[in-house]
């Protein structure tokens, strides 16, 4: 059963080869369903390959699967291999598993868009690429994964090219990852010429064997984190994120809970033996992550667009992951990348839902008691509201509550930090799902934005707003049931935490088994009380009104002027510098070139008498000349 | 099929014979011409291909070589072989020209245009081919004129500057060459009373030493730098680039400036293995300024044709940076990426020559939103864009890891900073990209027709390659690693194969060049000697 790995990847690719060729004339919705078959299809494959692992104890459950040979020279191997593990599997399952239910959505969501089809080809090229990443045995093959998104990313996020916001804000996210691969690519080189490999397991026993120093795995960790802080969108490398929103709104939740954010949390548990033994890179890690957390949770409270909100989000439980990767709580990094998948999927479909309902209105200032029109929409977003705010028993609360009390065992200042972001979260999502769905509704007197026809994706926009259709509601529903029972995955009861027992064969165990039980539970109930203070303020200062703006400063609207920043110090500088260098490349380099053309042009003119004035004369002039010149300079040289 | 079939000869004599047959025909037979310019080219492309069957992999020194004294007084023969390094880059041209001849549409005397592009195949043919120092010198000339006239009678606006520009600049640098060849051959003939120009005897010579033989490295050097071009003396690109028709610049940006990194390869490490060493470091850092200094330029660039010659400027630098790594690894991936980026960029030259066709302009400011009309056509150009970035799973990628990670071994801080043109690349591209084929369009643009079928034709097949390169680049590593790593270990003065981190770092240029001649020639001769004969 194990050998059917390779078809966890091979049927999406198959799928994007299908709709490469026949995607056009499938049409819509032929074309839509296609594509979700084919990840359906992976969900299966990846079931029937988990049912495989599961057959084997719990220590030697890992298999790699040999497809052929990329390329080689020299000492340099790179094979198109898999490596089925716990860790590689839990991916792989949810990977596509939340996909299916994004391409199911997309299926309603994107009809009558006249690219209909191109938009299944990138999306199952997407899933391919996240499962490439993510399957791969070797750092090179995840690598190539990793700029599959990234390119990906890029054309999707640009889907609606003829809205230059659209296609600035492609471009801007695969340059802000790229600067990241710079990273990893070196991080790459350094590990290959310290261990002659790049395949994990073999870097793994390297590691034990010695062959990698304390400096060396320090400066390899803090590259590939710097990778990770592209793909993953931490500071300084968010903004492109926050743009990305830009894309039709089943690519944000694609690439916010299943396909491209998660990679850098992924790649980083994937190199926790490295990161076990080295604290400085750990700390980095960890800090980056908790302020990247608060930072943008801060911002996300701020937000006016629908969607804004939810991205600054993502930024911010990312960062919550990376703290529990800096906290050696490999198992809680991932648990909450489960749980925020399901739930950030569901907030952003939803969002989707509210935004097709309304005919393309994303501000929501202009929406209010949707609920009443959208109740399915409605629900499930007031789940996945109490599951990413943490509250009691949702997925989130046992997710976030993991990573926070590793964070006490590892910094209080971090758990601190934490604990208030948690605050920050309940309240940034609640004001949204308040704003939406509750209080007077606002639309019905403010009239749409001009925001609001500039997606032809959907046609004329008729009085009220109305529910989505099944296709794309049974996802919501889906998934709103994976918020709720997602703390399941790993209770921190003795028995019942089922995702340690199954990743400890990959990440070693997590530091807080020494906390004491009153401790556990005094932190639990810590968390529980700043989740419900969270939802409370939200329900009591947005519920009549919709307009407070000491609570919305302009410095938090614009994400702390980060954007604006890496604008001016990069984009700009960067600007003039190559205005700078392509003006003297025609006045210098070129000028002396065409000086010297100048002086030989003088001198011909002076000797026009000896001269013809014919090109090619000169030419063999200047050829005779260094012929002479070169000769007697060779014979002295060799005499 | 016997290997004594005159496969190299014949590579060189079709296309000539096609040039001269065209040159021949009465004056108004433009579709004769055309003809005749397909169906040889084509026969080339079937000679080359075979060539490349028989070609035995696994196998280091030159095979299917072919010799015959040409002016024997003078030491010169016909001498054609082909190895690892040469044989990707035959078939590149072999695969370029009918693609650029086909997808080229200049229609004023389409005659001698045609002829002169024949005569062009026969002398990149002979070039990458000869053995021969002086019969290389002679193809390597004979490159120029057909360019020449190419650019200046078929090119745009500034034609007759441009064409004189890239004459006379290349030209100055073939007189350091000569003056080279026959410096290293008389040199020769001074320490074994035997004049000859033949690749194979002249580098079993004990190397030439001290200023002398720097001088003479410089001075092949200088005229294969400025063809490929590295910096800083690229500037004869841009314009040329710029004004020359599509099919000129294909070859010439395709071809041509692989030539440059071809002659380095073959005569430079062949010739001058302790001076190779010695001026290393020089070569990487001006590979590494080429790099991000034409990235840089090439953000500026509105011109497309200009963009491109900067973006050329940059992948050199990385070709370059590959070779001087020194490295099994770098090397190797130096003499793939030749191949690749003579794939991209023709396409991409091919693409710009398809838009100028419907808009009569390839300033990116003059263009948008052509994605909307032109799918298929923006389509194609976002996969050869990816490929020219490095996307992995496309053909620029395994050649730019293999000589960032074949530096990084040898010369760290030149791979490290040389990684960041990754973004750069990306920045260029996608800016242009973005310019051209997104955003609304413009009134002016919406009667123009997406790729005919000969369009798709012509570009097809360069696609196919780059993605079959990318997922399956080993036929082609297999071929072209035996003759790198014992190319590697005649220059370095370590026994071939056994290139590691330690060995690489222990070689500093002075060891090398302490290293005794008689083993750099035993390894070189026994090389050769087999090669002759399989």
């Amino acid at each position: 059963m194990l050998q059917a790995a390779f078809l966890i990847l091979a049927l999406p690719l198959a799928g994007f080869v299908l709709l490469a060729i026949f995607g056009r004339r499938l049409g819509d919705p032929a074309a839509g369903y296609l594509g979700a078959l084919a990840i359906a299809a992976a969900f299966v494959s990846a079931l029937v390959t988990w049912a495989g692992l599961l057959a084997l104890p719990s220590a030697s459950r890992q298999y790699q699967q040999h497809l052929f040979g990329w390329f080689s020279a020299g000492s340099l191997k790179v094979p198109v291999a898999l490596l089925v593990d716990p860790l590689s599997m839990t991916m792989a399952l949810f990977v596509t598993g939340v996909a299916t239910l994004i391409h199911l959505y997309s299926v309603g969501y994107m009809r009558g868009d006249p690219q209909y089809s191109k938009f299944f080809v990138y999306l199952n090229l997407f899933v391919f690429s996240m499962l490439t990443l993510v399957l791969s045995n070797n750092l090179v093959l995840t690598f190539l994964g990793w700029e599959g998104v990234g390119a990906c990313s890029y054309w999707l996020i640009s889907f609606w090219f003829h809205r230059p916001s659209a296609a600035s804000a492609g471009k801007k996210a695969f340059i802000y990852n790229r600067v990241g691969d710079v990273g990893f690519l070196v991080a790459m080189f350094l590990i290959f010429d310290k261990t002659h490999t790049l395949n994990y397991t073999a870097i793994f026993a390297a590691l034990h064997g010695g062959m990698l120093s304390g400096p060396v795995v320090t400066v390899a960790l803090l590259l590939l984190f710097l990778g990770a802080v592209g793909k993953s969108a931490q500071i300084p490398l968010y903004p492109w994120l926050v743009d990305a929103m830009e894309g039709p709104t089943p690519v944000s939740a694609l690439i916010h809970a299943a396909t491209m954010v998660t990679a850098g949390v992924y790649l980083m548990t994937r190199m926790s033996p490295l990161l076990a033994v080295s604290q400085t890179a750990s700390v980095v890690v960890a800090s980056v992550g908790v302020i990247t957390a608060f930072v943008a949770a801060a911002a996300a409270c701020a937000q006016q667009d629908i969607k804004r909100v939810l991205a600054y989000s993502t930024v911010s439980q990312l960062g919550y992951m990376f703290l529990a990767v800096g906290a050696h709580a490999y198992v809680a990094a991932i648990f909450l990348m489960v749980a925020h998948a399901f739930y950030k999927a569901l907030l952003f479909l939803g969002a989707g839902s509210v935004i097709h309902g309304m005919h393309d209105e994303q501000d929501i200032k202009r929406m209010g008691g949707l609920r009443r029109y959208m109740p399915v929409t409605a629900a499930t977003f007031v789940v996945a509201w109490l599951a990413i705010g943490g509250v009691p028993p949702l997925a989130g609360f046992w997710a976030k509550g993991d990573v926070l009390l590793n964070a006490w065992a590892d910094a209080r200042w971090m758990w601190a930090v934490g604990l208030l972001t948690a605050l920050l979260t309940a309240y940034y999502i609640g004001r949204e799902t308040v704003l939406v769905f509750y209080g007077p509704e606002r639309w019905r007197s403010l009239g749409p934005t001009s925001a609001s026809d500039r997606s032809d994706a959907h046609g004329n926009a008729s009085s009220d707003p109305h529910e989505a259709p099944a296709v794309m509601t049974l996802p919501l529903v889906v998934l709103a049931a994976a918020s709720v029972l997602g703390g399941l995955l790993n209770l921190p009861f003795s028995g019942m935490d089922v995702l340690t027992h199954w990743l400890s064969p990959v990440v070693t165990a997590p530091r807080i088994l020494s906390l004491g039980v009153s401790a556990r539970w005094t932190l639990e109930a810590a968390d529980a009380v700043v989740a419900l203070l969270g939802v409370a303020l939200a329900v009591g200062l947005w519920r009549k009104r919709s307009d407070r703006q000491a609570l919305e400063p302009h410095w938090l609207l614009a994400g702390w002027g980060l954007d604006e920043a890496m604008d001016r110090i990069f984009a700009r500088s960067g600007t003039r510098l190559a205005a700078v260098a392509a003006d003297g490349d025609t006045r210098v380099i070129d000028g002396a070139v065409m000086g010297v053309a100048r002086a030989v042009r003088y001198g011909g003119a002076r000797l026009r008498l000896l001269q013809s004035g014919y090109v090619r004369n000169y030419a063999l002039g200047i050829a005779l000349g260094t012929v002479v010149i070169l000769g007697y300079i060779v014979s002295r040289a060799a005499l | 099929m016997s290997v004594h079939f005159p496969f190299l000869t014949l590579l060189v004599f079709l296309p000539a014979a096609a040039a001269v047959l065209i040159a021949l025909l009465p004056s108004a037979s433009a579709g004769a011409a055309k003809g005749i310019a397909m169906v040889f080219s084509v026969a080339t492309l079937v000679v080359a291909a075979a060539a490349t069957v028989v070609f035995r992999p696994g196998f280091a020194g030159f095979q299917l070589v072919s010799s015959h004294p040409w002016v024997p007084s003078f030491g010169i023969s016909w001498e054609l072989g082909v190895d690892g390094i040469s044989l990707f880059l035959v078939l590149l041209t072999a695969v370029l020209f009918p693609l650029a001849v086909a997808g080229a549409s200049e229609s004023a005397k389409p005659r001698s245009f045609l002829a002169w592009m024949m005569l062009l195949e026969a002398a990149c043919m002979g070039s990458f081919l000869a053995l021969d120092l002086f019969l290389f010198f002679v193809f390597f000339e004979l490159t120029l004129v057909p360019t020449y006239f190419v650019i200046g009678g078929w090119g745009y606006a500034k034609r007759t500057t441009a064409a004189l520009k890239f004459f006379l600049y290349t030209f100055l640098g073939s007189a350091f060459l000569l003056v080279g060849i026959v410096a290293v051959a008389l040199l020769h003939k001074q320490a074994t009373g035997h004049l000859t120009f033949s690749l194979p005897a002249l580098a079993a010579t004990p190397g030439i030493g001290g200023t002398g033989g720097a001088l003479l490295f410089l001075a092949f050097t200088i005229a294969f730098a400025v063809k490929a071009p590295i910096f800083p003396l690229h500037t004869w690109s841009p314009d040329a680039y710029g004004e020359s028709p599509t099919a000129g610049v294909v070859v010439l940006a395709g071809i041509m400036a692989k030539l440059g990194a071809y002659g380095i390869v073959r005569f430079d490490f062949e010739l001058f293995p302790h001076q190779t060493m010695a001026f290393a470091p020089l070569l990487l850092t001006l590979a590494v300024i080429g790099i991000i200094y034409g990235a840089i330029v090439a953000a500026r660039q509105k011109d497309l044709k200009r963009m491109m010659a900067y973006s050329s400027l940059a992948h050199l630098g990385f070709i370059v940076l590959g070779l001087f790594a020194l490295t099994d690894i770098g090397v190797a991936g130096g003499v793939l990426q030749m191949v690749n980026h003579g794939l991209f960029t023709a396409a991409l030259f091919l693409l710009i020559g398809m838009l100028y066709r419907r808009h009569g302009t390839w300033q990116a400011d003059q263009l948008a939103g052509l994605q909307r009309r032109l799918p298929i056509l923006a389509g194609v150009f976002t996969v050869v864009m990816m490929a020219s970035i490095g996307l992995p799973g496309l053909a620029g990628f395994v050649g730019e890891f293999m000589i960032l990670a074949g530096a990084f071994i040898s010369h760290r801080w030149w791979a490290v900073v040389a990684t960041t043109g990754v973004v750069f690349s990306a920045v260029y591209l996608l800016w242009a990209y973005q310019r051209v084929f997104h955003g609304p369009e413009k009134a002016d643009q919406v009667r123009s027709v997406d790729l005919s079928w000969t369009e798709r034709a012509v570009l097809a097949p360069l696609v196919a390659l780059m993605i079959f390169i990318g997922v399956h680049p080993q036929p082609l590593l297999s071929r072209i690693t035996p003759t790198v790593n014992q190319l590697v270990g005649h220059v370095t003065g370590q026994p071939a194969r056994v290139q590691t981190a330690a060995s690489v770092k222990m070689a500093s240029p002075l060891r090398a060049g302490s290293s005794t001649p008689v083993q750099v020639a035993s390894v070189t001769t026994t090389a050769v000697g087999s090669g002759k004969g399989s």
